[in-house]
């Protein structure tokens, strides 16, 4: 092969966001024509990094190049003009748009002044034609488009931009199998037309078939950098995970302190979920562990009676439940600290006391809940060791350790009998974080069945005494307390169900 | 209009368009946000004619029929421009009193001779263009929603023509009046040819222009837009312009109907909310992004296709606000399930 | 942001109580800063202004706009607009008429009639805003049409009918041979008691619900709120307001087609101007109240003036504009 333009280097990057450095020093580099894939765990770094390079936040050290120059993105525009596309995970498009409108959003192309639709759709066209797509055309809605087709809109959007430099963040995290197929064949064809790509991804086995190098990083660094030919799924999940547990963590529960069955799924069935049965007894903190996408979240909001549930059982304490609305679920005695405390858990501009209050008042009147001994917010504030001014002061100025903890106790003061945690301690600094888990470790000795959700994987390790994994909505496989970050990793990125090449 | 195919295109493209092709008046038409306004149109069409015929009133003859394009033209042209502003995901409560104002200034500035007709013209023009400025500056500038912005507007403007008049403003030359306001070709109002020329700039702006793709992309999302490099606030005040523009057009033509400005004509037509509710009706989302004044001209057409019903059956006014009031409630309701924007 | 320490729980920082009060003072208190200046400005305009007979008859005429202003609070704050509630203080005045017809028995059981269809009236704007997801601007918006047409439908074109004596001293009269101030207004009792059952209420389980709806409604939703419940009773609470305004008025200003026009309007300004968010979950209904006494101080402030009538209007919407650019430009500069 004749021999290959450089097209990116990036060279010691680092990254601190408020003093806490995030990227220690990353190099990396990619050629035209090439796929370079970039692989970790969720929360290495992979993300940020990226950003780095499409302008949304300048490196605090180190250098970029694209083509031997060297460069600087203020804004994000300014690495679209330098030809750095990115497709994210969340689409930017308008549905109520048609494809060519929202490639040429805010570029329209003009004839004496007018839009020239037909320039436009014919561009489109033809930017359609150079990846392969034929299942729509310029002038279908986008909200018609399947999530796979949108990220094809994203796509050629970028290349409309004349991107040569393109990333694809998770671009198979919501894609069916099929869709991933035609993924495929869009990336040759970019490859083909010289385009370099950035393939972010956990799903290791579409990384083997589609890259010719990987980058693995962990915790912000750089593990290595390989040919694909030249290692194995083996050796990829043993060098993306596999640290020293030398996190303090509390001590897990013994088997005698178990009580009964607390929570149980028999088959359950939705939108994402395939026949998935677990069973959480009380006393027992079950982990869950999985990559974006698998459908932890979406067991959990089956569970709480938040989204609704094609077939299969929810049953709590033996008897089987149909939870049409949360309140349901509270009042039976199940609490759920959800992923995003922002956008789910809380109400921003209301005090900390009305937050702690919230879901307790929905179910039970005010002089019950003196009668029952519920917990008052001081001694709330005291048990999760929150600081702040006092009940009073906003939530929304705490820092996301305290809000964590103010989501904890608003559950904690419906004393649940079921606990689902997802993503715990997310955004939290280590010292918040031992106190969280410590609360937890507390709460199933005092007879709560435990749920938790964690992309972290020490955080899963250290503290579950079982480890259930999910891989695309289907249980994957069960492990035991203290099992290893790579046989977790592999249950959940399916590289049990893989055929030796 | 259909899709240029290169002659280079893979089966499958060609494949694709040609199902586009056939399928295109489906797609389309049926497709297209304006389609319910408009079999709604038909439907309570027919079903009035039928109603009035067997109560005895004429219902398809060419008088009537022009009777109640006549009777659109006022709220179909001020109509138009708040289905820009809504578009974008705002809103415009000032137009009823700009109507007002601009009716009072017209007849004042005309003071009854035709040689002031020209200037009387330019006045309104420039109320029109520095209320839309105001109001536009004051949402972007400002920071202040839509709903007070506009409504401050309102009240100011309220104030000043309060101040100024406490009766009709005479000053409206015979000529002008009987030209816009009377006049027919034939059988056809000169007016509809000004409902016709507005609705049609305003169509063109908005599918034409880039401005026009500018306002459905900050309309389906800030964000997006702003991401893109689209300069949404330029784009906010514009359309805020031409709204306000085609208010006072609207106050210009009602002067001349009325062969007077008024201080009240705006308000008691109820062009803020009426112009609002023809602009839903019409399909357009109250949230932005999507719609357009093709849709907007149904609604205002079913409007007026309910109004000369009730006219003919002597329903009295009353009973006339009432079934409005529920049709719009029902039409939006049944409309607010395709309208959910994907979560 | 919070400060830390090596404590923990409550009271950690080192702000003082005091501080803290007046810094929650400030936030919720500028619409009653506002106010007392312009009464101390009216005072010296008009020194009479503070003697008990003018100050009651201040409060007399204000009291049905702080009472709407409570009922369009608990809409808005919940995240909708009622834009219904002028056309519904309309009908109260002419329905009260019609059935009245002058006939002092008639009052109580005609009051009561009032506010079921206040109540009623409110279901059903909430429930087609909620369950059928009609935007409330719309659903308020045919209502305020319906409304209209409605009453003078049944009335056949004008108001008809009497108010009876005692109905009106409702909005006219009060306890008499009250020491000092002569009069104990009705009106003024009633309006204290909506405000204190309001702020009562907002305390309660179910105002800290709709306040959470109106901030964050899938939070809410998650922690067991039953989202459209709360927002119906939202809307129920403001059309029996409505009555109670529309029975004041009624007494007050006398049967009028144009008892209730644009009420709907000064209500939300009041509460705008109280530091109530359009959008919801932010400001709290003494604020909302403030900002309708504020309102009436400021026409009041306006008359001494000698600003004509006409321009009131004009002022008004200056005034909206700025305090709603004030409180925005301080929420950005918050975060």
């Amino acid at each position: 092969m004749a021999e290959k333009k450089l097209l990116l280097q990036m060279q010691g990057i680092k990254k601190s966001f408020v003093g806490v450095e995030v990227l220690h020093g990353v190099d990396l580099d990619l050629y035209a024509g090439e796929v370079h894939a970039i692989v970790g765990e969720n929360g290495a770094g992979k993300s940020t990094l990226m950003k780095t390079l499409a302008g949304v936040h300048p490196p605090t050290e180190g250098k970029i190049l694209i083509e031997g120059k060297e460069v600087q993105f203020a804004h994000p525009a300014q690495a679209q003009a330098a030809g750095v596309g990115i497709v994210y995970q969340e689409f930017n498009l308008l549905p109520d748009r048609n494809v060519a409108e929202n490639v040429f959003v805010g570029r329209e192309p003009l004839k004496r002044g007018l839009v020239d639709r037909r320039k436009m759709e014919r561009d489109t066209a033809a930017l359609l034609e150079e990846v392969g797509e034929t299942g729509f055309t310029p002038r279908t809605p986008v909200r018609w488009l399947s999530v796979a087709q949108q990220q094809v809109v994203e796509i050629i959007k970028a290349r409309s931009l004349n991107a040569r430099i393109l990333v694809l963040d998770e671009p198979t995290a919501a894609l069916a199998e099929h869709e991933v197929e035609l993924l495929f064949r869009l990336v040759r064809r970019l490859q083909e037309l010289g385009v370099g790509i950035l393939y972010i991804s956990h799903r290791l086995r579409e990384v083997f078939q589609l890259s010719d190098r990987i980058t693995v990083i962990k915790d912000g660094g750089v593990v290595k950098t390989l040919k694909t030919s030249e290692c194995d799924q083996r050796t990829l999940v043993s060098l993306m995970v596999g640290r020293d547990l030398d996190a303090y963590f509390p001590e897990r529960g013994r088997p005698e302190d178990l009580g009964d069955v607390r929570l149980e799924t028999r088959n359950l069935n939705t939108a994402l979920l395939r026949d998935v049965s677990i069973k959480v007894r009380a006393g027992e903190i079950v982990g869950l562990a999985g990559l974006q996408g698998s459908g932890r979240t979406e067991l959990a909001r089956a569970i709480f009676g938040a989204d609704p549930i094609d077939s299969g059982e929810v049953l709590i304490d033996g008897k089987p439940v149909k939870f049409r609305h949360p309140r349901q679920a509270v009042k039976a005695g199940i609490g759920f600290i959800t992923e995003d405390r922002k956008a789910e858990g809380l109400a921003l501009a209301q005090s900390i006391a009305d937050n702690m209050m919230l879901a307790v008042r929905t179910v039970m009147p005010a002089r019950k809940r003196r009668a029952a001994g519920v917990m008052s917010n001081k001694e709330l504030a005291e048990v999760t060791e929150l600081k702040a001014r006092g009940p009073e002061q906003e939530v929304r100025f705490l820092s996301g350790g305290n809000q964590q903890k103010v989501v904890l106790s608003k559950w904690l003061k419906t004393k649940p009998q079921i606990l689902i945690f997802d993503e715990p301690t997310r955004g939290i600094d280590v010292g918040a974080k031992a106190g969280i888990h410590d609360l937890i470790r507390k709460l199933a000795r005092d007879g709560v069945a435990v749920l938790m959700i964690s992309s972290e994987l020490p955080e899963l390790i250290g503290m579950a005494d079982r480890i259930l994994v999910m891989h695309e909505g289907k249980l994957a496989g069960e492990l035991p307390a203290g099992a290893s970050e790579p046989e977790i990793m592999e249950l959940a990125t399916g590289a049990h169900e893989e055929v030796a090449a | 209009m259909t899709v240029v195919d290169p002659p280079e295109q893979s089966a499958g493209a060609r494949a694709a368009a040609r199902r586009e092709r056939i399928a295109g008046w489906r797609v389309g038409v049926l497709a297209s946000p304006a389609a319910p306004v408009y079999g709604a149109l038909i439907g309570v069409f027919v079903l009035a004619w039928v109603i009035v015929t067997i109560d005895g009133g004429n219902f398809l003859t060419v008088s009537n029929i022009v009777n109640m394009l006549q009777r659109s033209v006022a709220l179909g042209i001020v109509s138009a421009g708040q289905t820009v502003v809504i578009l974008l995901g705002s809103l415009d409560l000032s137009v009823a009193q700009l109507i007002s104002l601009s009716s009072l200034l017209a007849a004042s500035t005309m003071d009854g001779s035709m040689a002031n007709f020209l200037p009387a013209v330019l006045v309104v023009l420039a109320l029109g263009v520095g209320v839309g400025l105001v109001n536009g500056l004051v949402i972007t500038k400002l920071q202040v929603n839509a709903f007070i912005a506009t409504l401050g507007t309102a009240l100011i403007i309220q104030g000043i023509i309060q101040y100024r008049w406490t009766g009709p403003q005479g000053g409206i030359p015979n000529q002008f009046s009987n030209d816009l306001g009377y006049t027919r070709f034939g059988i056809i109002p000169m007016s509809i040819f000004l409902l016709a020329a507005v609705v049609v700039v305003v169509w063109f702006l908005l599918t034409k222009t880039r401005f026009g793709y500018k306002v459905y992309a900050v309309g389906g999302s800030e964000d997006v837009s702003k991401l893109s490099g689209v300069r949404t606030h330029r784009t906010i005040i514009t359309a805020h312009v031409v709204c306000s523009l085609t208010a006072v057009i609207t106050g210009l033509f009602l002067a001349a109907r009325l062969r007077a400005g008024t201080p009240t004509v705006g308000t008691d037509g109820g062009y803020d909310l009426e112009s609002i509710a023809a602009v839903v009706l019409g399909g357009t989302a109250l949230m932005g992004g999507r719609g357009g004044v093709i849709g907007t001209i149904g609604g205002v057409f079913l409007l007026a296709v309910l109004d000369n019903t009730f006219n003919q059956l002597e329903f009295n006014s009353f009973l006339r606000d009432v079934v409005r009031g529920l049709i719009i409630i029902a039409a939006v309701a049944v409309y607010a399930r395709r309208q959910e924007k994907k979560a | 942001m919070s400060t830390e320490s090596a404590t923990s729980g409550f009271g950690v920082g080192t702000d003082s109580r005091g501080r803290r009060f007046l810094s929650s003072l400030l936030s919720t208190g500028t619409i009653f800063l506002l106010l007392i200046v312009l009464w101390v400005w009216i005072a010296i305009i008009n020194p009479t202004f503070l003697e008990p007979g003018p100050f009651l008859a201040y409060l007399k005429r204000s009291a049905p706009l702080v009472i709407l202003a409570a009922g369009a609070y608990f809409v808005l704050v919940s995240g909708n607009f009622d834009l219904s509630v002028g056309s519904l203080v309309t009908v109260m005045v002419v329905v009260a008429a019609k059935l009245i017809d002058g006939e002092p028995s008639n009052t109580w059981p005609v009051i009561a009639l009032l506010v079921v269809i206040g109540a009623a009236v409110g279901f059903f704007n909430g429930f087609v805003s909620t369950i059928l997801r009609v935007p409330s601007f719309i659903t308020t918006l045919g209502m305020l049409l319906v409304l209209n047409g409605a009453v003078f439908l049944w009335t056949g074109g004008a108001p008809t009918g009497a108010l009876a004596e005692n109905f009106r001293s409702i909005g006219r009269g009060g306890i008499e041979g009250v020491p000092w101030i002569e009069q104990l207004p009705w009106s003024v009792l009633l309006m204290f008691a909506v405000g204190a059952a309001s702020v009562w209420l907002m305390r309660s389980d179910f105002g800290r619900q709709l306040i959470a709806t109106g901030d964050n409604e899938r939070a809410a939703r998650l922690s067991g709120v039953r989202v459209d419940r709360v927002r119906i009773w939202a809307f129920v609470l403001s059309g029996v307001l409505a009555a109670f305004a529309g029975v004041l008025l009624g007494g007050f200003g006398g049967i009028s087609a144009q008892a209730g026009l644009g009420l709907e309007f000064d209500a939300i300004t009041a509460c705008v101007l109280g530091g109530v968010v359009l959008g919801g979950g932010r400001g709290s209904v003494v604020a909302a109240m403030g900002g309708a006494l504020t309102l009436e101080a400021l026409f009041t402030w306006m008359n001494l003036q000698g600003i004509s009538g006409a321009l009131e209007d004009t002022i008004q919407g200056v005034i909206i504009i700025a305090a709603v650019g004030f409180a925005s430009y301080r929420l950005r500069g918050a975060r």
